[in-house]
């Protein structure tokens, strides 16, 4: 599938700013599920590119200039392709990393208690028990926009049972943590619409590790594996590490007011 | 200091005539011009845990160690193979993890380490060095019998005491250092620059360092400030600092100026808070990007905690012998791990007679020291290592070697550590001299100033 993207975020000011710097992870992984025909970061402000120690194509924006306005904006095209959503590792990072909890996704009493019926099938039937978790936390988790801030905990997440795409991802990497078993945490776009109405996200959901079969990814906010339709931009141990922008300023308002419009279309199906 | 015998050792020779001839009235003397001198200087240290943390000055105490040229070629060649094996035991971590794939380290004791950190994979260092700085803790308990108490790889404290003891040392008692061959350590600001600017990024030509301090707040704050102005450098907070064109630069009055080398006294965790915490303002925003592209270098580098946590302590000594394929100079307290079945149940048994640490602790906190303490603080303890074995390591108490000390009672023998730095950049240098901790308490073995520990001047006689 050909996926055309158009992101652009805007964080508006109420007063100016004279100083920000920001980590943006907002061009996709290069893997056998998605080819980048063409894409392009841009910012107000200075870019350069890095890479960080998840592999992660990061792009440092410093604009140093007193602004009321950021804007930020991804653009390109983007072949995917349906894999079952099973990944090779990359080889980047020992997996045995993705076992560490993060202040994010460390599990309390209440998570331990929650996932201990598997801890048996574990170690046999990995897939069979990353199956059960996500249907059980699918029933117990309300999706709800707005529920949650962008730092709540996987423990919050479980206690009120609500929450957004990200904080199913936390929650479902914690659980697996728990039980041993590595899982990372993918943001990035989903295309959800049809040609007639290209629906847009941005978007987050997490893989696992199934020995001799590689990252299996499982999106819990769509009930479903990662398809063509998603496309990864970041991967690590949680948002924190993989935020497709993260950053600080000096001065300005304590609100600051952001605008996202994503696009995602599919190219091609207009011919 | 002395023979079982009584008589002095070579080194201690002229040091015990002196003693002899020195009356208790004129060292007490001494004594309260050397606190006169260390307040005038106004070296303070922050003690945690007391309410609000007070700060108040180190017990200093006037008779210095001594060792001679032999006994500190030991140490000395000692302490760099060890800095040597650790710094390529972080390379190999951050790239192939070959010691891993041996089974030299168990796996989890790496990966789950929160200190093991993830964004220094796959990055070359500049210059290939990780711990530029490093204070290695030496104990002895014979004569011929040392032990590395543990490694300091992440910004190790205390050298403004090695080099401030030694001044007021020589303003107090001159007579000895014309009598005596003493090694001078004054030169180690000049020696830590050299090192400091000798890794600077590639092409730096007149590369600028500056020291990174947490600010004022900070318990070694006095130590940050001393060795920039003993080093001629900026002591910078992270405010005074910015990311911009992929390098950092620091706000100046003649506008910014470029940042070749940071020699950071703050915690990774507070270094980038678009890295790591969030909420640090400590730290300076973009570092970590700058850093992973090659155009700054950081002393010591991010990451370097993983080496000498106490949950990978006890197998240095096989990375000695893994690395560099010798034998270690200096030898480990023998230590039992309690995430193995056997040393935990041992441990259990024999509470009262060993000291046990947290892995992840530092600083003589979290500890407990068996022969010192009551039925119930053992009891109290046992339960705390039961609910979670892997987090504590247990040694036996050992015969610390003792030190002739200036007490109320007059001159005892008190028990004495050992840091000596090693400083590693185009070359690796053992500082002639170090950081004598004592502990001031009778019979007491634990030597941390935030103990109630206090320090000594350190001598190394020349041949």
């Amino acid at each position: 599938m050909r996926i055309v993207v158009r992101h652009r975020t805007v964080y508006n000011y109420d007063h100016a700013i004279r100083y920000s710097t920001q980590y943006l992870r907002l061009t996709p992984r290069s893997n056998p599920s998605q080819r980048i025909i063409r894409w392009n970061v841009e910012g107000q402000g200075r870019l350069t590119s890095w890479t960080d120690g998840f592999g992660n194509h990061t792009h440092t924006l410093v604009c140093d200039e007193i602004v009321t306005q950021i804007a930020v904006s991804a653009n390109g095209i983007v072949e995917t392709s349906d894999l079952n959503g099973v990944l090779p590792d990359e080889g980047i990072l020992p997996i045995k990393v993705f076992l560490r909890p993060t202040p994010l996704t460390t599990a309390d009493a209440e998570i331990r208690e929650f996932v201990a019926p598997f801890q048996e099938q574990a170690r046999t039937n990995p897939l069979e028990v990353a199956h059960s978790l996500s249907q059980l936390l699918i029933e117990r988790i309300v999706y709800t926009e707005g529920s949650t801030h962008v730092q709540s905990t996987a423990a919050e997440v479980l206690k009120y049972g609500r929450g957004v795409c990200q904080d199913m991802a936390h929650l479902f990497i914690t659980c697996l943590r728990a039980l041993g078993m590595p899982a990372l945490y993918i943001s990035g776009y989903l295309y959800t619409g049809d040609e007639e109405k290209p629906q847009v996200a941005s978007h987050a959901w997490a893989a696992v590790w199934i020995e001799g079969l590689g990252w299996v990814s499982f999106d819990l906010a769509n009930k479903t594996c990662g398809t063509e339709r998603h496309i990864g931009l970041a991967m690590g141990l949680d948002y924190a590490s993989s935020a497709p922008l993260r950053g600080v300023r000096e001065g300005g308002s304590e609100t600051e007011v952001m605008d996202v419009q994503v696009m995602v279309t599919q190219a091609g199906y207009a011919q | 200091m002395t023979y079982p015998d009584g008589s002095p050792r070579p080194a201690y020779s002229h040091i015990s005539d002196w003693l002899k001839w020195s009356t208790l009235d004129r060292l007490r003397q001494r004594g309260a011009e050397a606190e006169v001198l260390f307040r005038r200087l106004g070296i303070t240290f922050v003690v945690y845990g007391d309410d609000g943390g007070t700060e108040r000055l180190i017990p200093f105490d006037v008779i210095p160690r001594v060792f001679s040229a032999g006994e500190w070629g030991r140490l000395s060649e000692g302490s760099t193979q060890r800095v040597r094996a650790l710094n390529m035991f972080l390379h190999d971590l951050y790239h192939d993890q070959e010691v891993l794939k041996a089974g030299i380290v168990p796996e989890d004791v790496i990966l789950a380490n929160a200190q093991y950190q993830p964004q220094m994979q796959g990055f070359n260092v500049p210059g290939g060095i990780y711990t530029h700085i490093a204070g290695i803790d030496i104990v002895r308990c014979a004569e011929n019998e040392f032990y590395v108490l543990e490694d300091n790889l992440r910004s190790p404290s205390g050298v403004a005491y090695m080099l401030e003891n030694r001044q007021v040392m020589m303003r107090l008692f001159p007579e000895l250092f014309s009598e005596m061959r003493i090694a001078p350590v004054d030169r180690y600001p000049d020696i830590l620059l050299k090192t400091l600017r000798g890794v600077a990024p590639g092409g730096a030509q007149d590369p600028t360092v500056v020291l990174l301090t947490p600010g004022s707040y900070n318990s070694a704050y006095y130590e940050h400030a001393f060795l920039a102005d003993e080093m001629g450098i900026e002591l910078v907070e992270g405010a005074d600092l910015f990311v911009a064109d992929n390098s950092v630069f620091m706000r100046t009055t003649e506008g910014p100026r470029r940042v070749d080398v940071i020699y950071r006294r703050i915690d990774d965790d507070f270094i980038d808070p678009l890295a790591f915490r969030q909420d640090s303002t400590l730290g300076v925003p973009g570092l970590l990007s700058v850093y992973r592209s090659g155009r700054v270098t950081i002393a010591n580098a991010m990451g370097t905690g993983v080496a000498d946590d106490k949950s990978v302590y006890p197998y240095v000594p096989a990375l000695v012998k893994f690395y560099l394929g010798e034998e270690p100079i200096l030898a480990n307290v023998p230590t039992y791990v309690l995430r193995e079945k056997d040393d935990l149940a041992y441990t259990l048994e024999h509470l009262d007679e060993l000291v046990v640490k947290e892995v992840h602790g530092s600083g003589g906190y979290g500890m407990l020291v068996g022969p010192a303490s009551s039925k119930a603080q053992i009891e109290a303890f046992r339960h705390k290592i039961i609910a979670n074995p892997s987090n504590y390591i247990a040694q036996p108490t050992l015969a610390l070697s003792t030190c002739p000390t200036l007490v109320e009672q007059g001159i005892a023998p008190r028990h004495v550590d050992l840091r000596p730095y090693v400083l590693s950049g185009e070359e690796t240098i053992v500082m002639p001299g170090g950081l004598t901790r004592v502990a001031l308490v009778e019979g007491s073995l634990v030597v941390n100033s935030s103990q109630g520990g206090g320090t000594k001047d350190t001598w190394i006689l020349e041949e």
